[in-house]
């Protein structure tokens, strides 16, 4: 965890206090619970019999576009009704349950406000529509933390993509849920924005908050998440540490095209390597490797050239799609 | 399984479990209205109506032959609808169609008090923006008491039209067609052929509570005041229920899907 883990900041210490004074220190134990849940429209099957569970902590759902990441967070928001199978949120289920949401947060991927609102009227009135004791002092907390109280009396529709983004996670942690879903939140952010968001889900993760963010970039989910659950074609793909699912990454077969000095000679030498497959040789030119090891290959290829004094002028991943790699995964 | 608190009271709670209007929902709700501009084009609409009225009083046309074509023809059958129409759906359909009713529904309040507060809203803004000059008409006319008549009119149509329109929001991904679609074909079409579909027009109830409240002599109506109130109360509140039901059955789909 510590290699993952990114310092809490001072927005860390502020959040700790409100929420040990406010609603108590979250216990452990899992807050949210798929069992063996599908969803499908009509013909079309959006979620395929998944169950997990998550916890305090940071998770990431890792998936590429339309692999049914959003289904799966609308399904725990209680958006959704599962087709078959429980979502259950703190031990209820939570399809036409609106109690829910006293517990749980939600920023969905469509960034729909109403433009006429300034940031902190539009936090305000979630604070005041979850009937909190003090809204005023919760809108102003939630806006410190995701870092908005400079532009907060402008109307939300002269910010940027990114301080929307960012008024809408004030709004849907203004509660101090304990459970908070975020679809895609790094859209649209720039850098500074993303790492500062990464920071406040970590320190929501750390004071055992359930944070589940949805993410189709696998750097996103590396940097900021010990936990993921890989999502591909409706299906649990991977569910785990990062680390472990990151090693079947580097350790997956992979194709790469060469083009070196020596074509032949290249080929003869990767040939006795463990971490080559088979080789074709083009005869235009250029060397297709089959590597049995992404990880190893991409190490000794090198080490290889520069023994054999061969030039390697270009080296080209076959198939470094996302797709290709959540595929690998789910044979995995 | 962890149990967690919390921030809100326990009374607020209680209160929450209670309440039936919500004034934080019914300010946005106005405030997105009166930003809409479907809605300030057909503004002006009533504001036809007096102006015809005005015009046909001046040069002298008798009241008995300008009321039933500017006020009860223009006004009742057309004007009073059709910004129900556009006020019932703004409340609720335009929100969904533009993704922010899915920030209310993230919120641990019964659905009875969304829907209800929306209402509100609808019913007060049409039956003010119709009411107020469909009864400057009565005044043109010379008469209080259909002033009167007319106001009374107004909001009980206000009332059964806007919860009709706003459960067609729940109910269909076209509401406004469907909308149109009873108002010009059931309202105005079959009832010029059916005398069967009266009792369940909404323009039926408004002009017998325009002509029992008036007690003038120009209206005249084809249902008794209690067949009247009592069927624009059942579609007031069965409308509303249905609504409220769809309402906790909702489903916020993605982007994508």
């Amino acid at each position: 965890m510590s290699t993952l883990t990114v310092p809490a900041g001072s927005a860390g210490g502020s959040l700790g206090t409100a929420a040990s004074s406010a609603s108590g220190a979250p216990g452990t134990g899992s807050l949210v619970e798929l069992r063996g849940v599908s969803k499908w429209y009509g013909n079309v099957v959006a979620v395929n019999d998944i169950t997990m569970s998550l916890g305090p902590g940071v998770t990431g759902l890792l998936g590429p576009n339309g692999a049914g990441k959003t289904t799966v967070l609308h399904m725990m928001a209680g958006f959704l009704p599962p087709s078959r199978g429980e979502v259950l949120v703190g031990g209820e289920p939570a399809w036409r349950n609106p109690s829910v949401y006293s517990r749980l947060g939600i920023v969905v991927e469509r960034e729909a406000v109403h433009s006429f609102l300034s940031g902190w009227d539009f936090v305000l009135a979630s604070a005041k529509l979850h009937r909190l004791r003090n809204p005023e002092a919760a809108a102003r907390r939630a806006i410190e933390l995701v870092d908005m109280v400079e532009p907060m009396h402008r109307r939300m529709g002269t910010y940027s993509k990114g301080m929307r983004q960012r008024m809408r996670v004030a709004a849907a942690l203004v509660h101090d849920p304990a459970v908070l879903l975020l679809d895609e939140p790094f859209n649209g952010m720039d850098p500074r924005q993303r790492l500062h968001m990464m920071e406040l889900l970590h320190t929501m993760g750390d004071s055992g908050r359930t944070v589940l963010f949805s993410s189709h970039i696998l750097e996103e989910v590396e940097q900021i998440s010990g936990t993921v659950q890989v999502i591909v074609a409706g299906r649990l793909a991977a569910s785990g540490d990062f680390r472990t699912i990151r090693r079947l990454m580097t350790h997956r077969p992979h194709v790469f095209t060469i083009r070196s000095s020596d074509d032949r000679r290249l080929a003869v030498a990767l040939m006795g390597r463990a971490s080559v497959a088979g080789i074709d040789i083009d005869p235009k030119g250029g060397l297709t490797v089959r590597a049995s090891d992404y990880g190893t290959f991409t190490r000794e290829l090198p080490k290889i050239a520069l023994a054999e004094r061969i030039r390697v002028q270009r080296l080209v991943p076959a198939d470094e799609s996302l797709e290709s790699v959540f595929s690998y995964l789910v044979g995995a | 399984m962890t149990t967690l608190t919390p921030l809100s009271t326990p009374t607020a709670r209680l209160q929450g479990r209670l309440a039936l209007f919500n004034p934080t929902i019914a300010r946005i709700t106005t405030r997105a209205l009166f930003g809409r501009l479907r809605f300030l084009l057909l503004l002006p609409l009533p504001l036809i109506v007096v102006g015809l009225a005005l015009l046909t009083n001046a040069v002298g046309v008798p009241a008995e032959d300008w009321l039933s074509a500017v006020v009860l023809g223009l006004g009742l059958t057309v004007v009073l609808p059709v910004l129900a129409l556009i006020i019932g759906n703004g409340v609720l359909g335009t929100e969904i169609d533009d993704g922010t009713l899915a920030h209310v529904l993230a919120k641990p309040l019964p659905r009875r008090e969304i829907v209800l507060s929306k209402l509100a809203v609808a019913v007060g803004v049409t039956a003010v923006t119709t009411g107020v000059p469909l009864a400057l008409t009565g005044l043109i006319a010379g008469s209080g008491s259909l002033a009167l008549g007319l106001a009374a009119g107004s909001l009980v149509g206000a009332l059964a039209y806007c919860s009709l329109f706003a459960a067609l929001s729940l109910l269909t991904r076209r509401p406004v067609l469907v909308g149109l679609a009873y108002i010009l074909i059931w309202e105005s079409l079959l009832q010029n052929i059916l005398d069967g579909t009266r009792v369940l027009s909404v323009y039926q109830y408004v002009l017998t509570v325009v002509d029992r409240v008036s007690g003038s002599p120009l209206v005249s109506s084809n249902l008794s005041l209690a067949v009247s109130l009592s069927m624009a109360f059942i579609f007031t509140a069965g409308f509303t229920l249905l609504a409220i039901d769809r309402l906790r059955s909702f489903s916020v789909v993605g982007e994508t899907s």
